[in-house]
């Protein structure tokens, strides 16, 4: 120790750049892993196509059968998997790190159940009847929930909501939002038909269109997230810790809800209550980043992307002709995973 | 005057700690804050560190109000450690020193050379450098005390203050800790306040005591002034006699016994 | 120490008699009395609404005389209040019990696989059994659902433990494991949803919204019988599920056989929270919320039991007035109204006690 005392400067351990290289190796595995998951979702479906064919249709379309499958119905799909994925992904990772909760899943802040409700009403009181219709809706239903449970976090108290306030005010917004969901499915049947449909969650049939509709929402969630997470880094320190390194707390816990609203309620809207692909994910990526958010971030969404398109990519498999809902793939084949991996090692905590 | 507090009222909820307290920290100073447990000496330095908000009076940074100044730039003049904090689980050595460089990061600029060269002599001051890969929760107390130091050090901030910063410690580590005090002023010129519980090493590290009790300064001044016999009957109720150190030649606190129970 | 007791010692009050001694919050207990008061209004009000609207002396009337008032009372009015009475205290206690190991407000019974097993296997039943289920009466539509939903809750939670223990049991493990298993109940649900057919899905929809409806005596007394069979062990393992919030080292370091006394506790809301979903179906919010109602209201750190199944009870009760008599002659499942209900009161109050901590 004295002896260190006169050393004044030296270059960190060379540690620190191995604990780097690894994460940038595992950085470079999820990617692969993402670049097969979109190849997978290319090729198989209904009709399976060769990977020349797909590429043929992604070079140069010559208007053969197998181009227009892939380019007006893989290829938004794909998209639209890859979009949702990241968001929850991010989404989830972020939301755990705020409220420090394991049991806190990015549709936690009353995304989940605004949408809901609104794609519900809707239905109900405009007669919206395609998924077109009430995507915007959704979306709308979704941003205005989670402002107002920021609003109601952030009452009668000043320096920002704290995690449980935040975490509790969101489960009571959610809880009321459902019971005005589940009275209206309940007295309305073509409401109830969209709407178990719509629970369950589903990548399948929304087309280009609606892809570019989500993008700026995700591009902007993500960029907000990715600026969030040093702040987070800090936070995740305790209060006083960020306060003491300059961070604002109010003002990052609101930045963080901001990306949370923006990933989760873009893709709730478009895919319906997924939620649970950002509750489980950072679980997974949290033992390979470490508790660094600028790492644990770009892992969840690759992670939630990849889990989202490979499940999709089984049920147009496992029930062809006719399609497994990918919600269900999701909770059938990667709950299991999911449980084996945390009973494997001890669990990280947050 | 580097850190002054105006007439300071502080406390928690309808309770009060600290009501009209006046003090100021000279630049270049070591200053040690002592008083019995409860007295505010906690929640005077939070103030004094933005990391609480006065219910009166203000805290000034270089003649600044600080509650007006970005809160990223007191945070390059100014570090603070506060007491026990808690870090999420897996973190690192080297993560958590690197993370007093956050007030020097931006978005695009967040691993710069000064960065690296901060956190390894931080880490280098602390005598880390070969725990740098190791989770933080599989050290032992001491060396997660210094963990904490190391980042705050690593901060840079010409103003450190630093609460109990010698708790879980063994006294040889105590007296490291306090040496690095000593070299960070000597060498570095820096300013730093300490809450400490030892009033000995408090009189032979500090160039200034301030003793408090029930939220008011009782006394401040140079060691050979503040601590004697009468002010510690007086702020911590102990019967004592006080002896030149033989080493230092500051004081040397020799208890007797707590008034409660001295024998009449 | 010295001889006369400090003010804050001397505020705790404690009832001693002989040997034992127990502690009394004044607060606690008001909370539990009014609670208590607001159960009974309740109760009393829903025998008097309804389809046939009846005064206080016509309900005394109709208990004590044997017309048709009687029927309306006894056999329909009374047992379905007693049953949302002790649904709602059970799912609440269960609540309680979970958030206080779990250290987490977010946690219910939910994560123990309970509720989720419960769903799916009753959602099973109804879209397995299809069309015809309407036209199956009597035993088979009496037994069969609520049979199921006790299976169903019973090995989801087996399950949950089963696969969280691992050379013993972790808390964090089980939340996570909690998750897993209930991350793949609710989807199956919800596929099973969209399979069946509109109206069995509805009918499914109804029952594990939670419902109170055309609940008899059949249905109090279990909940009665896991109430009083379950509450007192409950209430013993309180003081050292106080001790179970602080970390394990410390939990041990208090004497308290930490891995004994927290299995015990996990039956006991498990056992709870099965009896009340087999009832009634999985309310929803109430084993959430009550607890989180009962603690602020009570004034304390961790939920208080005994306040919590109170709380429960009041949330239960009343949400079913409501769901009976508001859009009466429709009448909604009152797991529908729960959170309708309950949820702007949780927040008034936590922005309530927010206030009073910051000024």
């Amino acid at each position: 120790m004295i002896n260190a005392l006169s050393v004044p400067r030296a270059a960190p351990p060379g540690t620190v750049r191995r604990i780097h290289r690894r994460r940038l190796l595992v950085l470079g595995g999820l990617l692969a892993l993402l670049a097969s998951a979109v190849t997978l979702s290319l090729a198989f479906g209904a009709k399976p196509i060769p990977p020349a064919d797909v590429w043929h249709a992604l070079i140069g379309p010559t208007g053969t059968e197998n181009d227009i499958i892939v380019r007006s119905l893989r290829i938004p799909r794909t998209a639209i998997g890859v979009m949702a994925g990241i968001a929850l992904g991010v989404a989830g990772a972020l939301m755990q790190g705020h409220t420090r909760n394991p049991l806190a899943d990015p549709g936690l802040l009353g995304v989940t159940q605004g949408a809901a409700f609104a794609m519900v009403l809707s239905i109900v009181v405009l007669g919206v009847g395609s998924p077109y219709g009430y995507i915007w809706f959704g979306l709308a239903g979704a941003l205005v929930a989670s402002a107002g449970v920021f609003a109601l976090g952030m009452a009668g108290g000043r320096g920002g909501p704290t995690p449980v306030t935040l975490a509790l005010a969101g489960t009571a917004v959610s809880a009321f939002l459902y019971g005005l969901t589940s009275a209206l499915v309940l007295l309305d049947e073509q409401a109830m038909d969209t709407f178990r449909f719509w629970q369950l969650g589903s990548i399948a049939a929304r087309g280009a269109d609606v892809a570019w509709q989500v993008l700026p929402f995700v591009a902007v969630g993500l960029i907000v997230a990715l600026v969030n997470a040093p702040g987070l880094n800090a936070l995740s320190l305790g209060e006083d810790v960020a306060r003491a390194l300059g961070q604002n707390v109010a003002l990052t816990r609101a930045v963080g809800i901001a990306a949370i609203t923006l990933l989760s309620g873009a893709s709730v809207a478009v895919c319906g209550a997924l939620a649970f692909v950002g509750l489980i994910v950072p679980h997974l990526t949290r033992p390979l980043s470490g508790p660094d958010h600028r790492w644990l971030l770009p892992y969840s969404g690759l992670a939630g992307a990849s889990a989202l398109l490979l499940a999709d990519v089984i049920g147009r498999v496992v029930a062809h002709p006719g399609e497994l809902e990918v919600g269900v793939v999701l909770a059938l084949a990667g709950a299991p995973f999911f449980i084996a991996l945390v009973r494997r090692r001890r669990p990280v905590r947050l | 005057m580097r850190l002054q507090a105006v007439d300071l009222k502080l406390g928690y909820g309808d309770r009060v700690v600290v009501d009209g307290l006046d003090l100021g920290i000279e630049a270049g100073t070591v200053t040690a804050v002592i008083g019995p447990n409860g007295c505010g000496k906690s929640t005077l330095l939070r103030a004094m560190g933005r990391l609480l908000k006065p219910s009166g009076g203000e805290v000034l940074l270089d003649g600044k109000r600080i509650d007006r100044m970005p809160s990223r730039e007191v945070a390059r003049i100014l570090g603070v450690l506060p007491q026990s904090p808690s870090a999420p689980e897996g973190l690192t050595v080297a993560d958590l020193v690197s993370r007093g460089r956050h007030p020097h990061q931006t978005w695009y600029r967040q691993w710069s050379s000064d960065d690296e060269s901060a956190v390894g002599a931080a880490l280098a001051m602390t005598g880390l450098l070969d725990l740098g890969d190791r989770p933080l929760d599989e050290l032992s107390g001491g060396q997660r005390q210094r963990a904490w130091i190391s980042m705050a050090l690593a901060q840079g901030t010409d103003l450190l203050l630093l609460d109990e910063p010698t708790t879980f410690l063994d006294l040889a580590h105590q007296i490291e800790v306090l040496e690095l005090v000593r070299r960070l002023h000597g060498e570095l010129g820096r300013t730093v306040v300490m809450v400490l519980h030892d009033l000995n090493l408090a009189a032979r590290y500090a160039d200034r005591l301030v003793a408090m009790r029930d939220g008011r300064v009782v006394a401040a001044g140079p060691p050979s002034e503040v601590l004697t016999e009468a002010l510690l009957a007086e702020v911590f109720e102990l019967d004592a006699k006080i002896i030149e150190d033989p080493v230092a030649g500051t004081p040397l606190v020799v208890p007797i016994a707590t008034r409660s129970h001295a024998p009449r | 120490m010295t001889s006369t007791a400090p003010p804050y010692l001397a505020r705790r009050r404690a009832l001693r008699i002989g040997p034992a001694s127990w502690l009394l919050r004044p607060r606690s207990l008001a909370a539990a009395l009014v609670l208590l008061g607001t159960t009974v209004l309740l109760m009393a009000l829903s025998m008097r609404l309804g389809d046939i609207p009846m005064s206080v002396s016509e309900v005394l009337r109709a208990i004590t005389g044997d017309g048709p008032d009687h029927f309306v009372v006894m056999q329909l009015r009374l047992p379905r209040a007693l049953t949302g009475a002790g649904v709602g205290a059970a799912l609440a206690l269960s609540g309680a019990i979970v958030q206080a190991i779990a250290r987490n407000p977010l946690a219910s019974p939910d994560i123990l696989g309970v509720t989720t097993g419960a769903s799916v296997t009753v959602v099973a039943v109804i879209v397995a059994a299809g069309n015809t289920w309407g036209g199956v009466s009597g035993v088979l539509a009496e037994a069969g659902v609520p049979a199921a939903a006790l299976l169903g809750g019973l090995i989801g939670a087996l399950t949950v433990y089963l696969l969280a223990w691992r050379k013993g049991m972790d808390g964090y493990r089980l939340v996570l494991v909690g998750i897993g298993v209930s991350a793949i109940c609710t989807n199956l649900k919800f596929w099973l949803l969209t399979v069946g057919d509109v109206n069995d899905s509805s009918r499914a929809m109804v029952w594990i919204s939670g419902s109170l409806n055309g609940r008899g005596w059949e249905h109090v007394i279990p909940v009665a019988i896991a109430l009083a069979v379950l509450l007192p062990p409950a209430l013993l393992g309180t003081a050292s599920l106080g001790a179970l919030r602080f970390g394990d080292d410390t939990v041990t370091g208090l004497g308290v056989r930490m891995h004994l006394t927290r299995g015990l506790m996990i039956l006991a809301a498990v056992l709870l929270a099965a009896t009340a979903t087999a009832s009634a179906g999985p309310i929803a919010f109430v084993a959430l919320a009550a607890p989180q109602i009962a603690l602020r209201l009570a004034g304390v750190a961790q939920p208080p039991l005994v306040v919590s199944a109170l709380a429960g009870a009041v949330l239960t009760v009343g949400a079913d007035l409501i769901a009976r008599t508001a859009f009466s002659p429709v009448e909604l499942p009152v797991g529908v109204v729960t959170g309708v209900v309950g949820a702007p009161y949780l927040i008034y109050l936590l922005i309530r006690v927010r206030r009073k901590a910051r000024t």
